[in-house]
């Protein structure tokens, strides 16, 4: 942090070293009585081992073997996803977006870094970085690109931007081969890049 | 507020920093920072929008080269101080000032939990009829006020088209202020690459992005 130009920010008071900072504030939080620090141990233990993007493959992997659940997750996503269990903070209104043969959709936030929470957990780095939020609306091919994705020029990229409380889902395509494969199977194949667009489900052979 | 935040389109950053097997917290303080920062929420003495505005505050060069999870500690602390909840000289201190009330916190780790299911969901009924339908085009804005707002500078002045429409939600550019939520019809709106970025745009794109009524007028 530069200080000279945070003089007039209340967070310039605090250690420079984020551990320190954070062990600075906390300390004070909970010493005020503001927050419970057992609140605290719970929200990192939620999201360190039940909120992630294994939720999500459940999502894609029922969307591929149930006809009738991905009409509903088409018509509304929010209520077809909260039927496995998975709602509330950051995904209170979901929309799923298909890939298919002519497209391929990528989503972002350009303007801070909102992602759908409840089915994929927190946002990786990248997600996150300058470069990303930057690029990919921009020249999503090139960004793509440095994923290992390529895409004939027929091939619609279609970037969603999250600039409002709406929080989409891809649906990756599903790998050829694996129609004898259950729901709980496919789930295995579906990585967290591929319900961002910035990679493609497994092929059964690399799971 | 045209801020260094409105990242869209801006050249230079080089590649995307992609990390194989990330982990969820790359340090356990960012885990504190995540808890602190929801908790402190349930004073209610700021919103959502309130939060987002508190980070593009931030200066430029502290918000680009701050990590997440240290803009969020600063965010927190500016706006628990602007409230009133905490005080610089507590921060300095590094504890309570001995003459202030001990508090109860308005949420445990089994209400958080309850309440992490079901979050705050953004739509609200209002009487106002959707002005635009799937199908019109639309321009966009071209100038935007100093305060928050969710129109990015790339998608400004710009011809697209309404794909989604999704009832009215909550309009962030008066929720920032705390002056209510005058919501508004939200539409997912969608641009040609050659729109946004001319020509030389790469070929076959488009983006879309979900913007507020009052951010876009008929282009017939």
């Amino acid at each position: 942090m530069s200080k000279k130009h945070d003089h007039d920010h209340a967070h310039a008071l605090l250690p420079p070293e984020p551990a320190l900072r954070v062990q600075a504030i906390e300390t004070l939080l909970v010493e005020k009585g503001l927050v419970d620090s057992a609140a605290v141990d719970a929200i990192v233990d939620a999201y360190s081992n039940d909120i992630g993007p294994r939720n999500g493959a459940l999502v894609v992997a029922r969307a591929w073997t149930d006809p009738e659940y991905l009409d509903r997750l088409r018509k509304d996503a929010t209520s077809a996803i909260s039927e496995l269990g998975f709602s509330g903070m950051q995904g209170e209104h979901m929309v799923a977006v298909e890939n298919s043969e002519n497209l391929h959709n990528v989503v972002v936030c350009t303007l801070c870094s909102c992602y759908p929470w409840p089915v994929l957990g927190l946002p990786p780095a990248w997600y996150k970085s300058s470069a990303y939020r930057a690029r990919v609306v921009r020249e999503p091919r090139a960004v793509l690109d440095e994923f290992g994705l390529s895409f004939p020029k027929d091939v619609e990229i279609r970037v969603w931007d999250s600039t409002a409380e709406v929080r989409y889902l891809v649906i990756p395509k599903r790998p050829v081969d694996t129609d004898a494969m259950a729901a709980d199977e496919l789930a295995g194949l579906v990585t967290r890049d591929s319900m961002i667009g910035t990679g493609l489900a497994l092929a059964p052979e690399a799971s | 507020m045209d801020g260094v935040h409105d990242l869209g389109g801006i050249a230079g950053f080089g590649s995307v920093p992609i990390e194989t097997d990330e982990p969820v917290f790359h340090a356990p303080w960012e885990g504190r920072v995540l808890g602190l920062r929801m908790l402190m929420g349930f004073w209610r003495r700021w919103n959502i929008d309130a939060n987002r505005h508190s980070l593009e505050r931030l200066h430029p060069a502290d918000y680009l080269s701050m990590t997440y999870y240290e803009k969020w500690v600063a965010g927190m602390v500016d706006l628990s101080v602007q409230t009133g909840l905490i005080t610089r000289e507590e921060i300095a201190q590094g504890h309570p000032n001995p003459d202030s009330e001990h508090l109860t916190p308005p949420v445990d780790a089994a209400g958080f939990l309850a309440f992490l299911a079901v979050g705050r969901p953004s739509t609200r009924e209002i009487d106002a009829v959707p002005a635009f339908a799937i199908g019109d085009k639309v321009r966009t804005a071209r100038h935007m006020h100093a305060g928050h707002t969710r129109l990015p500078r790339y998608l400004r002045d710009r011809i697209g088209e309404v794909v989604l429409h999704h009832g009215a939600h909550v309009f962030p550019d008066v929720s920032a202020t705390l002056a209510g939520d005058a919501s508004q019809h939200l539409y997912t709106i969608r641009f040609d690459g050659c729109e946004l970025w001319g020509e030389g745009a790469e070929p076959g794109h488009t983006v879309s992005a979900d913007l507020w009524e009052s951010y876009i007028a008929s282009a017939g």
